[in-house]
């Protein structure tokens, strides 16, 4: 792949729709006749419910009907039975918005309570393994730590987190004839459709699901959760078309969040400042109905070199809602432990933390010994150490600036290079203009313009005759948008696609006595500007052969799979540095600024990645100085469910960002030379901000969001 | 939201009258509207007051008179706010956000309800907005609580800093009410929660804030407020300073010492003040006075960290305000 579109910064194709209000998301759309839809949710953790009232909110106007029976549908916890604070109990359909709101207002649920454990430090929470992340071992890292010298030993703790996207989570659901559409907000329009005709019991045949835009979603829209359930099942039960929105209150409850979790992480190393051994153990806690694995220990496994190697991972059930992936989910959380200790022994073994990497950093995956399709950590590390400025970095509490200290931390990163299976149609049409599509997403990474981009350098088209469509269940099928896969394996299937159908007008041309082109080898063929041409030959365009043939367009449907790791391991890498300031008094922390090189393979559109780059930066922020889902731990409630009260960074709070991608590609990754960018970019920001944090002040704070109390 | 009618007054007469029957009042509506998505406010009438003549800023010799319905942008960049009564401008620029100031108004801001997260769910307990059902945030998350002015029935933190900001320089409350007008000063306007937290002003039925004044003195141009909050913008405060000195001839001559985020009303320092009047400005009065600043805090099982930091916070406003020397 070659040409004019990739590499270079284009602005979004979707952008002035974005920004003059035409994207259409899920809850814009109003079907004639339909009605609102609003929950009435659990206020207590773990009960039966005995009775729920609902003639008061009956006998109000406009108000259609309260859904108490959820016969027909399969949720993923009981029905009648309470599992977690905030659960749906009851559906209020009416003609208005404000009707369906003050009617579950109105609805009464009574319940016998049993005694709910809500939190992991609870005595009653119990650790059990999970079936999808065994133990793991290499070596005997117990022996290593028993002989030193230098051992690191410490726990971390981070708090629950949620997405918080700006748009809600959204459904619209229409029955006609047999037939559901819903118009949803969904990271996955295939896996949704599927999920909701196996909680439905009907034929997947028989679901349809559109989401062209999401306004945000960081995991939170991956799955199948229980209102777009609902949602479709009260469509069905009314047989009107049903639209519902949760609240912010709601989404807290409604649709995952990142567990919290509980890290102890001990580290050997020698003299020679070479790692000799690591255990890290992980709690999270997870819904007793549903276990959620957020796999912590992919990366104290392999990021560095160590013969020995142990770790665990356990679930908490506990009496809450459902956990789900949210941004870089579990490595991230893994990296905050790995990067944190990682940085301590430096400082024991009074080695730059930065040289300390170098010494370490695994030339081969550590967990399956094969080696790296691409491995540039070394040259992140060199490349972003020398750009920020690394050199100017003091020993601990050693600079002020009046009553602010002055401390400067950076972090490893790396993520797996998450590739699918996927599929994609091509078809260039008689008017030389082509058409992309498969059944892909686009949360906010930019996937109408970068597959745009990638499918009009293959087509030998300029970006603005290419037109790519997603967010439908009946387009070739995708993964879900998720993961950092969907550049790397849709992006895979878009190329394979319009290669082939590039080819196939080729070939039409070249066994046409009529074309110019006629006798040249198809492989000397170039494509410019939707221009064929060879060397020795004439040329013309697509429409020309197109039309001498009389196709209104050519089409081709291609799969995309990518080869298994047997040979070759596939991780993009990172170094993230960053500047902070702790009031030395008050302990208030501020990023002042921060920097990453990062190694993502070929960057097909550098302006994209650049504000994925920023935004795992500001999440990164979020993570290491603010968020954190606050629990009342006597009955499960979620006390700050709203976004004046659950922090995240605010414009104050980002300070003077930058990145760097290394130049390059990575064919072995992916015929397009891709790695998944996403997840990579929030992966090392809480570490090097926390590492920061003591190179200013002298102490280390395990427990995020690192908060001023802790420093005081 | 339950249902409600929507009328607006023309006139203060007509708004009285409108109150006098249990009418609510609302005008920039950012505190009201919000409360009654939550059904923690349930009114059945609601009284449009924002064509009323009260957004008038003026400021005389003798202080500033500022209209009820001025918004908070329109006093926080005021010429003479910001030369002469910065610590208003400063706590005005540090609250919410520009759209919400943009909105809200001055009268609006000194009734705002508490950020209690058990106020804002009703199926919490709450005896500010349920009396008598018992207090959730004592022995829950209390860590945004208050430690000071609390009782066994609330320990909700006032939310307002421009209030923190009033208090400190004895401003009045002017109230209107077809019985006639009188004032209240800012300090005993907002009453402490006691053994009726539900009661949060010494307001009367359908009585009508008018206007705010600030009596002007030596100490009102050398005035500042600090907010120490997680965030670095759009939060309420955790601690919060409005300092005003008059220091002259190498004395501090008078001192307005009141913090906010720690109390559950607007709290003066009467004590910080003794201890800095007549004093020599200077980094050892500043550190004497502060430390009498958390005098009588009972913290609570999640805040006990804002004892220090209050310490520390009004140390370091009476340092940028007064000065090192």
């Amino acid at each position: 792949m070659s040409g004019a579109a990739t590499g270079a910064p284009m602005s979004r194709v979707d952008g002035r729709l974005k920004v003059t209000g035409g994207a259409d998301y899920a809850a814009d759309h109003n079907l004639s006749g339909l009605l609102h839809a609003v929950l009435v949710t659990s206020t207590v953790s773990r009960a039966t419910v005995t009775g729920i009232g609902t003639d008061r909110a009956r006998s109000l106007p406009g108000v259609v009907d309260v859904l108490t029976d959820f016969g027909g549908v399969t949720l993923p916890y009981p029905v009648g039975e309470i599992s977690f604070f905030g659960q749906p109990v009851a559906v209020v359909l009416a003609e208005t918005l404000q009707q369906a709101q003050h009617a579950a207002s109105l609805v009464t649920v009574r319940a016998t309570a049993r005694p709910a454990v809500t939190s992991m430090t609870d005595p009653k929470a119990a650790p059990v393994p999970d079936a999808q992340t065994p133990d793991y071992t290499r070596g005997d890292a117990d022996a290593a730590l028993q002989a030193g010298p230098v051992v690191v030993d410490n726990t971390f703790t981070i708090a629950r987190e949620n997405h918080n996207p700006m748009e809600l989570p959204s459904t619209v659901a229409h029955w006609s004839g047999g037939t559901l559409t819903l118009w949803d907000k969904t990271q996955w329009v295939q896996g949704n459709a599927r999920n909701i005709a196996a909680a439905l019991n009907v034929p997947v045949s028989a679901v349809r699901v559109i989401c062209p835009f999401v306004g945000g979603a960081f995991g939170s829209a991956g799955r199948t959760w229980p209102h777009q359930i609902l949602a479709a099942h009260a469509a069905r039960r009314v047989q009107r078309p049903v639209k519902l929105v949760l609240t912010r209150k709601q989404m807290y409850t409604g649709v995952g969040y990142r567990p919290a979790s509980w890290q102890r992480l001990t580290m050997a190393a020698g003299e020679d400042g070479r790692i000799t051994g690591i255990v890290h153990e992980t709690r999270t806690e997870t819904a007793r109905y549903e276990a959620y694995s957020d796999d912590t220990t992919e990366l104290p496994k392999m990021l560095y070199t160590s013969a020995n190697v142990r770790s665990a991972y356990r679930l908490v059930p506990l009496d809450v809602s459902a956990a789900t992936f949210m941004r870089g989910p579990g490595t991230v959380t893994g990296a905050f432990a790995l990067e944190t200790t990682v940085d301590e022994v430096a400082d024991q073994l009074d080695i730059d933390p930065v040289e300390f990497r170098l010494r370490n950093a695994a030339d081969h995956n550590q967990v399956t010994g094969v080696p790296f399709t691409d491995r540039r950590f070394a040259e992140c590390l060199r490349a972003g150490a020398q750009a920020f400025g690394w050199s100017r970095r003091r020993p601990p509490r050693m600079r002020r600036e009046g009553d602010l200290l002055i401390g400067m931390g950076m972090a490893g990163a790396a993520h797996h290079n998450n590739r699918t299976s996927a599929s994609a149609v091509a078809r260039i049409n008689a008017d030389g203009t082509a058409a992309v599509a498969s059944a892909t997403g686009d949360m906010g990474p930019g996937t109408y313009t970068s597959m745009s981009q990638i499918a009009a350098d293959t087509l030998g088209l300029p970006v603005s005759r290419v037109r790519f469509h997603l967010g439908d269940s009946r387009l070739p099928t995708a993964p879900m948008h998720s993961g950092s896969k969907t550049l790397a394996s849709v992006g895979s299937a878009v190329f394979t696609a319009c290669s082939m159908v590039r080819d196939g007008v080729v070939r039409m041309a070249v066994v046409d006595p009529a074309s110019p082109l006629h006798g040249a080898d198809p492989a000397k063929v170039a494509v410019h500007n939707g221009v064929l041409s060879a060397p020795g030959h004439g040329s013309e365009r697509y429409a020309d052969v197109l039309r001498r043939h009389g196709r209104d367009g050519v089409d081709s449907t291609q799969n995309w799979t990518p080869a298994d790791e047997s040979r070759f391991s596939s991780y993009a890498f990172g170094a993230v540095f960053a500047e902070v300031s702790v009031d030395v008094a008050l302990g208030l922390v501020r990023v002042r600024r921060m920097r990453a090189v990062y190694d993502v393979g070929r960057v097909v559109n550098p302006k994209l990645a650049r504000s994925q780059a920023f935004s795992g930066m500001v999440a990164g922020i979020g993570m290491a100085l603010l968020e954190n889902t606050t629990r009342d731990r006597r009955d499960g409630r979620i006390v700050n469910a709203n976004m004046a009260d659950y922090l995240v960074p605010v414009h104050a709070d980002v300070p003077d960002l930058d990145v760097d991608f290394l130049p390059g590609s990575d064919p072995a990754a992916t015929p397009i030379g891709v790695k998944g960018l996403g997840e990579l970019v929030i992966v090392g920001v809480p570490a090097a901000i926390g590492n920061a944090v003591h190179n200013a002040t002298g102490v280390r704070v395990r427990d995020l969001p690192i908060t001023l109390d802790k420093l005081l | 939201m339950y249902p409600f009618t929507f009328t607006k007054a023309r006139t203060e007469r007509a708004a009285l009258a409108a109150g006098a029957r249990g009418g609510r009042y609302v005008a920039g509506g950012t505190t009201l509207v919000d409360l009654m998505r939550e059904t923690v406010e349930r009114p059945t009438e609601v009284v449009d007051i924002t064509a009323l003549p009260y957004r008038d800023i003026a400021a005389s010799p003798s202080g500033l008179r500022i209209g009820a319905l001025a918004r908070m942008a329109e006093l926080a960049a005021h010429p003479t706010v910001i030369t002469r009564f910065p610590v208003i401008s400063q706590a005005l620029n540090l609250s919410a956000s520009p759209q919400l100031r943009n909105m809200a108004t001055i009268g609006g801001n000194l009734m705002q309800r508490p950020r209690c997260l058990y106020f804002r769910d009703v199926t919490a307990r709450c005896n500010r907005r349920a009396p008598g059902t018992g207090c959730a945030a004592i022995g829950g998350e209390n860590r945004g609580h208050a430690v000071l002015g609390t009782s066994t029935r609330c320990v909700a933190t006032h939310p307002s800093d421009l209030a923190v900001a009033l208090v400190a320089l004895d401003a009045v409350v002017l109230l209107r009410s077809p019985s006639g007008d009188r004032s209240v000063p800012v300090s005993r306007f907002i009453r402490l929660p006691g053994s009726t937290p539900d009661v949060e002003h010494d307001l009367r039925p359908g009585e009508l804030i008018v206007g705010i004044e600030v009596p002007a003195g030596a100490h009102t141009a050398r005035s500042g407020y600090l907010k120490v909050r997680d965030r670095q913008s759009y939060e309420f405060a955790l601690v919060s300073a409005a300092v005003a000195l008059d220091i002259r001839s190498g004395v501090v001559r008078d001192a307005r010492v009141a913090v906010g985020g720690v109390a559950t009303v607007p709290w003066r320092l009467p004590e910080v003040e003794r201890a800095l009047v007549g004093k020599a400005p200077g980094t050892r009065l500043w550190a004497e006075g502060s430390a009498r600043a958390a005098d009588g805090a009972k913290p609570l099982s999640g805040n006990a960290f804002k004892v220090e930091l209050l310490t520390r916070t009004v140390e370091r406003q009476l340092t940028a305000i007064g000065g090192v020397a």
